[in-house]
């Protein structure tokens, strides 16, 4: 009697994450088709569509096939990314406050980007390059520094918060010395940015998202089971050493990837994680969060843009959101432990 | 018959972090039956089942799963002939009955296939079994310590492994619950043939319940065998450097062991005195 009675409820309880799911991704489809319209004046959305099937749209053709549609894609994929990148790292770690942002992942990319730009004098893809080993290498040492048999616990997040700390003191310091031109182009690594955002950024970034994003999904449920803890799983035939490296090695990929691209874009590996599991009700995690990201990136870049009084890049807008939600967490998280 | 044996421990020397805990171990586990190892805190018990569950790597020695070394096969191919109950195992926050119960399914399916009818079969009979049914769609966290337990156990059963090795299934649990749970792996044993392999901590309850026992002491097997050969008051001296008096169990007719302790030794003295 008692399942029959609860059957419903069930029904109804999987149901609304799933329509949960699927609005994430209207959102996002809506988000991407604002960002194309609207620009200086908005463009009507048939001659934007006719001007994105290649035909020359008098005005409307350039602004969206130089412009807007690069912006609206490296937004896309590097919300994609950081969300992916963030939730991996908070379900590994079972904890929201280890996302790669807080824990100095997208600092040490992004330290290493300004470093190439800035000393070394570099540009392109070599840039890119240098910002992924770089987040591989930071990820490494806070491993490194924090192991011991708790390295899921605080000590890993307290480790990492410090090497962010000293990272972004080293950008500062770089960019003091900078010359003006490089400065602007180096500026975007202090809070990200899609500003003047074009397709061959796009590209490297979708490609990481193919290679880091597949792997991560084929490790998706073993990940799930390790959840239930290391012998558990080691039962369950997941070998949990192993896929904590798949998981941290494609969760740097995506991150650094996309901090290569539009720069450590202030909190949005952060926060997709737990405001995805919150309106879902903590179903079908990855790809909720990976769709939150994008709307986190195409929303704050277009409330940036558009909806404050000054124009603002999308971190700055991100990170106005993301720092009293880091408050939040760490004073519940002091009561009652992360919900992630 | 040395062919029927399925899990087999050879010379086995294991521990964590260059320190040596299991120090030569060579077991056995017949087919279709319950053993229980036993002995002191910290005697490598928990130590031996990791290992033969392939959790831990051994120093040295082999696991051998019909006939092949357990480290040397998939862990994917390992998990579907062999169950693990750790001890206290930790279910993520929120997670309902089914959908836990429904992760011993994990080493059955592919890494993209999806949820078959047939896995959802197996939970539903898991889910039976352990009497479960009713409560498949409470969160973990919301049951009480012996259903928690169950509903471990009905994960383990998914995983449809003719061998289950559990790590302390009965601790935190009230001694009516201690019972329901040893109650359901017998059941368990004589519906499905399970061998069940587990650590216990009381001598009473792995007497009663199992057909074989092995005494562990300092990494090593005491003394292995019937609950009548190994429960001896020398034997439990031995292991638990505790004096005892063993007596017939009016309910089972099988051995059980009453501690004396410095506070009752002389009642102890005088009754066994009396009665000689």
């Amino acid at each position: 009697m008692t399942e029959i009675a609860q059957l419903p409820v069930r029904i109804t309880a999987e149901r609304r994450a799933g329509l949960a799911s699927s609005g994430l991704g209207v959102v996002v489809a809506a988000l991407f088709a604002l960002t194309l319209v609207c620009g200086q004046g908005c463009a009507p959305l048939p001659e934007v569509a006719a001007a994105l099937l290649g035909r020359d749209v008098p005005g409307t053709s350039f602004l969206v096939q130089e412009l807007r549609l690069p912006r609206a894609l490296l937004s896309l994929v590097t919300g994609i990314c950081f969300g992916l990148g963030g939730v991996a790292f908070q379900i590994m770690l079972r904890n929201p406050l280890a996302s790669p942002d807080i824990i100095g992942i997208s600092a040490g990319a992004g330290t290493a980007a300004v470093f190439a730009i800035v000393v070394l004098s570099l540009d392109g893809p070599i840039v890119s390059l240098v910002a992924v080993l770089s987040g591989l290498a930071v990820a490494l040492a806070i491993w490194g520094l924090s192991s011991g048999r708790s390295a899921a616990g605080a000590r890993l997040i307290l480790v990492g918060i410090g090497i962010s700390a000293m990272l972004d003191s080293v950008t500062s310091y770089m960019l003091l010395d900078a010359q003006a031109w490089d400065r602007a182009e180096a500026m975007r690594w202090l809070t990200g940015s899609v500003n003047g955002a074009r397709l061959d950024q796009v590209w490297p970034v979708a490609a990481a998202l193919v290679f880091f994003g597949g792997l991560l999904a084929g490790t998706a449920r073993d990940l799930d089971i390790l959840r239930l803890g290391d012998d558990t799983a080691a039962g369950l035939g997941v070998r949990p050493d192993f896929t904590r490296l798949r998981v941290t090695l494609a969760a740097v990929g995506l991150v650094a990837f996309a901090t290569a691209a539009a720069g450590p874009i202030a909190f949005v590996a952060f926060l997709a994680g737990p405001i995805a599991a919150r309106i879902t009700k903590g179903r079908a995690r990855l790809p909720s969060a990976a769709a939150m990201g994008a709307i986190l990136v195409l929303g704050g870049d277009f409330a940036g843009q558009f909806l404050l009084p000054v124009r603002l890049p999308v971190g700055v807008v991100t990170g106005a959101l993301g720092a009293p939600f880091l408050l939040c967490l760490i004073v519940r998280a002091n009561r009652a432990g992360g919900n992630l | 018959m040395t062919d029927a044996v399925r899990l087999e421990a050879v010379d086995l020397c294991a521990g964590y972090e260059g320190r040596r805990i299991l120090d030569g171990i060579s077991l056995r586990f017949l087919p279709g039956r319950i053993t229980s190892i036993v002995g002191g805190n910290a005697s490598g018990k928990s130590t031996l089942l990791r290992t033969l569950a392939r959790v831990l790597y051994p120093m040295d020695g082999r696991v051998l799963l019909d006939g092949r070394s357990i480290h040397a096969t998939r862990s994917r191919d390992v998990a579907r002939a062999v169950g693990l109950l750790p001890q206290s195992p930790t279910a993520p926050e929120g997670i309902t009955v089914r959908d836990l119960v429904g992760r011993g399914r994990h080493p059955h399916r592919g890494i993209f296939t999806s949820w078959t009818a047939r896995d959802t079969e197996v939970v539903a009979n898991a889910l039976n079994l352990t009497g479960m049914a009713d409560l498949s769609e409470r969160e973990i966290d919301t049951l009480s310590g012996g259903q928690r337990q169950r509903a471990w156990i009905a994960m383990a059963l998914t995983q449809e492994t003719d061998l289950l090795l559990l790590d302390e299934p009965t601790t935190f649990l009230d001694i009516a619950h201690q019972i329901d749970v040893l109650d359901l792996l017998v059941d368990l044993n004589r519906m499905r043939g399970t061998t069940i392999v587990m650590v216990l901590h009381d001598l009473n309850l792995a007497a009663r319940y199992s057909d074989h026992l092995v005494a562990i002491a300092d990494g090593e097997i005491h003394v292995e065998g019937t609950p009548r050969k190994v429960l001896t008051e020398s034997h439990v001296r031995a292991v638990f450097g505790l004096e005892s008096r063993i007596v017939t169990d009016p309910v089972s007719g099988g051995p059980t062991m009453i501690p004396i302790g410095r506070h009752h030794s002389g009642r102890a003295e005088k009754a066994t005195g009396t009665h000689s």
